[in-house]
């Protein structure tokens, strides 16, 4: 009962079968034992989670709670949580305490989640294996000797071993989709701007998105319902009226539900370099599809091949900026001696950011300087108006876009981390949709040789996320693949 | 050989919003170190800039008032660099399109009235302040950083290298405050850094098309300041390209203890700003509506009000100009001529009674009123004496009611300044007992016994003594006490010594 999924969780909670703080100790129990095998958790609060249990069983009483009113949540250690050390998985901010929380933190507080603890990740969500953490890489709870994806590994890892049923991560080239994949979750990144960017601490400002992951598509819908909306703080943020992210889910489904939904099959995603136990799943996925009433369409996205350089340029340019902040004058890490200001900085920053840190920063400050401008920022700015208008050309055609979130399952720990144009290439799936800002989701879809998951990516036009979650629903609703479990037994062998 | 000197300005206006351009804290001047820096202005993780439309909309009146072209689209940029003071190690400006681009400022000097294009004018955020003084006894080795101004709106003008001398551009930057505060988008306080000027400064033979290489004297905050530093960096590049050596471009700083600039940096120690669009902020669009709207609300500028007073009231440009040195005093000048044109019953001595208001009003204001301002080191904004008061004196003055001589008036002005009687220049007149004797009969009796009593006096003046005549216009003014309306006093002496 305890690691079900919210739309289980909530109808018990709600019908006072289930109290949030009985919840809340037993999922604490599977914390205590099951993370020191995982590293998931960088920090956990027991008590403040459950005096937060109890604010919420006091709420279900009163008969004014919300959907997710009681269900346990663990944040992205990229997310500003008032009265929470947000390290960003770095030494940085090692010591850190958030002074105030950030806008989708707010809303999920709000909303009555009880948050239990923030995740480990990618220092600064630059990398895609979650081993770039300052704390030490997360593993993924299906085999230990893996990884579970990145940057937000820690969060896909937290709900795959099912020791909280949601939980948040930010998507900045893939940083929720990929995770997801790799460790057999749901995890949707939303339009940019329909989630608001403040307090996550900005790794490349265009390209955040924060997003939820849960067990199922039918959990991410609820989660978005209270993440999304307008926030004045955050000058990027969509006005739009109140969406209902679960509307077409609750639907009469009859034995077509996707009738009428025309799928663009890309084959710049059915290409080499995938894996076929990949693209075995994703073709038995696609048959699931047709079964539930959509039709298929060949698309091509030109430029895609593209996508991963004009991403890297991208993101690091905004990344050596936004990073310039931590500097040793106000706050967070400064360097123990030195000689003068400019000594200051280089200790501070030499010690305080690992190294695929410190690599972004150089390459962003390298295409940003003068003489290079023009010739790599510039000219990937132009490349990713082209992709983008690649896509709405597809768009005419679908309504969805359907192939492998990541071109293999979880790889071994250590396997790609001398080798970061490899580690690069993993996103080649994902990144398209931070660079247009389109929503997209990664739900399970089978297992390779291995035994580990494989993750399908649903991608839509801006604003299309009830289109993407719907389809995911029908799926998951034929299918069983978000079920699975990883046995607590292989979480034992590894000890 | 003759040098021609070639100057272009670029001034950093602090722009008059309450709060900051990219958050909601105060920019309230002089409050205590880091009290009014908000978590946007200490660059805390997370927090993101949120633009200020005040600060657009100001940007919008200085770009109409110098007839320059308000851009449709706008972009703000990063300018990328490390220093304590900078607390996102990046600063928020315009870069490639500014809000405003064109436009002009009219100078006026000894040589003439001359036109400055301005290049541009664009929108970006103060750094906060290192403080390397003032820091207790333990901390005295350390710098403090004071973010109180990190975020405050500035207007960067930037001029075209249109001046040719220190005079011009002190002119050009002069007129420039006054338009600023003119128009309400500065407060143009210098002293705490409201109004800070760059001059970018060269010198080539007079004749040549090609610009010399220039240096940029940063930072300098005051009209004086400004005049010196030119002035000596003139003499600087003309010394050493006549003995033979030639200018490097550099920014320089201006010392006023020792009247000289500096060297700061050179151009091979110049910094990389690695600029690009901040991705924070979406590209600042200013629709036609909004820019009509602030069209309506642009007042009259000081140039064509100068014109219309000149036009209107026949004033010589110098009181025209003295007249619209502020947009305080111009107000001060027309609010006193309309309180004086509202009192009723008051004869004119003059045809047109808008031109002889006007000049008693011109009079008052400029220099009586003017010299009280100046003995007190204020302003006309705090004056405690209000228009109407005024306008009410001036009414009792010579060309209008005549009820007290012009020396009276000033005295009436002093006790109004000192508040005597509320201010109210009637009750001052009742009180102090000042009202002109203008009764023939009483003037008369008070000459017979003048007359009568100092007989020598008269001898001289039946003997042509014209100076006898004004001893005894004297003695007449003293027996009255100075009440005597003067003009009868004259010809009823007259009349009465011719007839004696």
């Amino acid at each position: 009962m305890f690691t079900a999924p919210i739309a289980e969780l909530a109808p018990a909670l709600a019908s006072k079968r289930l109290s949030s703080v009985e919840l809340t100790t037993a999922l604490f129990d599977r914390i205590d034992a099951l993370n020191p095998r995982l590293n998931a958790f960088l920090a956990r609060d027991r008590k403040r989670a459950l005096g937060a249990a109890r604010a919420a069983d006091a709420r279900l009483a009163a008969g004014n709670a919300s959907p997710l009113t009681g269900i346990p949540i663990a944040h992205k250690d990229v997310l500003m949580t008032a009265g929470w050390k947000t390290t960003c998985g770095s030494r940085m901010l090692e010591n850190f305490v958030a002074p105030y929380s950030a806008f989708v933190v707010e809303r999920l507080a709000d909303a009555g989640m009880v948050l239990v603890g923030k995740t480990n990740m990618d220092e600064f969500a630059m990398g895609s294996s979650s081993e770039t953490s300052y704390f030490g890489p997360v593993k993924n709870p299906w085999n230990v000797d893996y990884v579970p994806g990145g940057s937000s590994g820690g969060s896909s890892a937290v709900v795959a071993a099912r020791l909280v049923p949601a939980a948040t991560g930010t998507d900045t080239g893939g940083s929720i989709r990929q995770p997801a994949a790799l460790s057999g979750v749901c995890g949707l990144k939303p339009t940019y701007g329909v989630c608001s960017r403040y307090g996550l601490i900005a790794f490349a400002s265009s390209l955040d998105t924060p997003g939820p992951f849960a067990q199922t598509a039918e959990d991410c819908a609820l989660l978005l319902n209270a993440m999304a909306g307008h926030d004045p703080r955050d000058s990027t943020s969509v006005d739009r009226p109140r969406e209902d992210y679960a509307r077409l889910l609750r639907a009469p489904g009859g034995a077509k539900p996707l009738a009428g939904v025309r799928i663009g099959l890309p084959k710049e995603y059915f290409g080499e370099g995938v894996d076929t136990d990949v693209a075995a799943a994703v073709d038995a996925a696609l048959g699931e599809f047709r079964k539930l009433g959509a039709t298929t369409v060949e698309v091509t996205l030109p430029n895609l091949d593209l996508s991963v350089p004009v991403y890297y340029v991208i993101a690091s340019a905004e990344a050596s900026s936004n990073l310039a902040r931590f500097d040793g004058v106000r706050y967070g890490h400064r360097a123990a001696k030195y000689d003068d200001l400019t000594d200051m900085y280089k200790k501070t920053r030499a010690e305080g950011f690992g190294a695929e840190v410190k690599r972004r920063i150089l390459i962003g400050t390298y295409v940003l300087s003068h003489g290079y401008y023009d010739a790599y920022y510039l000219k990937a700015q132009q490349v990713r108006r082209l992709i983008a208008e690649g896509f709405q050309h597809a768009y005419q055609q679908c309504d969805l876009i359907l192939g492998p979130t990541a071109p293999t399952a979880a790889f071994k720990l250590g396997a790609k981390t001398s080798d970061p144009v490899q580690m690069y290439l993993n996103d080649i799936f994902t990144v398209a949709g931070n660079l247009t800002g389109a929503p997209a989701i990664s739900i399970p879809c089978g297992f390779d040789r291995n035994g580990l998951p494989i993750g399908l990516q649903l991608q839509g036009n801006h604003f299309r996320e009830s289109v993407i979650l719907n389809a995911a629903h029908r799926y998951q609703q034929a299918t069983d693949w978000q079920r699975r479990e990883p046995a607590d037994i292989a979480l034992e062998t590894a000890r | 050989m003759s040098w021609e000197v070639v100057i272009g300005l670029e001034t950093h206006t602090q722009l008059s919003t309450r709060s900051k351009i990219f958050s909601g804290a105060s920019t309230a001047f002089g409050a205590p170190p880091n009290t009014q820096a908000s978590a946007v202005d200490i660059a805390l993780p997370g927090v993101l800039p949120v633009l200020n439309r005040g600060a657009v909309e100001r940007a919008i009146r200085f770009g109409l008032a110098v007839g320059g072209t308000i851009n449709k689209r706008s972009v703000f940029a990063r300018k990328n660099y490390f220093y304590p003071d900078l607390p996102k190690g990046y600063q928020i400006s315009q870069y490639e399109i500014p809000v405003v681009q064109g436009g002009s400022i009219t100078i006026t000097t000894n040589g003439g009235v001359k036109t400055v294009r301005l290049t541009r004018a664009h929108l970006e955020e103060d750094a906060g302040k290192s403080l390397h003084e003032g820091l207790s006894q333990a901390a005295s080795a350390m710098t403090g950083i004071d973010l109180n101004r990190a975020g405050t709106p500035l207007l960067e003008i930037v001029s075209e290298p249109d001046m040719r001398s220190a005079e011009e551009a002190i002119a050009y930057a002069k007129t420039l405050h006054t338009l600023v505060r003119w128009i309400g988008i500065c407060d143009g306080n210098m002293q705490e850094g409201n109004f800070r000027c760059d001059a970018n400064v060269s010198v080539r033979n007079a004749g040549d098309t090609k610009l010399g290489t220039r240096c940029e004297i940063k930072n300098v905050n005051s009209f004086r300041f400004l005049q010196h530093a030119i002035e000596f960096e003139v003499r600087r590049q003309i010394q050493l390209v006549e003995d033979g050596g030639t200018v490097e471009q550099e920014t320089r700083l201006y010392d006023p203890d020792r009247d000289e600039t500096r060297s700061m940096r050179t151009k091979e120690d110049a910094q990389d700003y690695r600029y690009f669009p901040d991705p924070d902020l979406p590209p600042l669009v200013i629709d036609e509506a909004w820019i009509e709207r602030v069209k309506a609300d642009l007042p009259e500028l000081p140039v064509a009000m100068k014109a219309r007073f000149e036009k209107e009231y026949l004033f010589f440009p110098e009181d025209a100009t003295a007249l619209t040195s502020t947009r305080a005093t111009a107000d001060y000048f027309q609010q006193t001529l309309a309180e004086l044109a509202g009192i009723p019953n008051i004869p004119y001595l003059l045809q047109s009674p808008d031109v002889a208001n006007a000049k008693s009003v011109a009079n008052w204001v400029i220099n009586e009123l003017g010299a009280f301002l100046n003995n007190h080191q204020t302003d006309i904004e705090n004056s405690p004496v209000s228009p109407a008061q005024l306008a009410q004196l001036i009414a009792h003055t010579g060309p209008f009611k005549g009820t007290i001589s012009h020396k009276v008036a000033k005295d009436v002005l002093a006790a109004m300044w000192a508040g005597e009687c509320g201010g109210d220049a009637d009750a001052i007149i009742v009180a102090r007992g000042l009202k002109q004797i203008s009764d023939a009969g009483a003037i008369g009796k008070i000459v017979d016994d003048v007359i009568a009593a100092n007989a020598p006096i008269v001898a001289e003046y039946k003997a042509g003594k014209e100076k006898a005549f004004n001893a005894l216009v004297g003695k007449v003014m003293a027996a009255t006490k100075g009440k005597a309306n003067p003009s009868q006093v004259n010809a009823i002496l007259r009349q009465k010594l011719s007839s004696s």
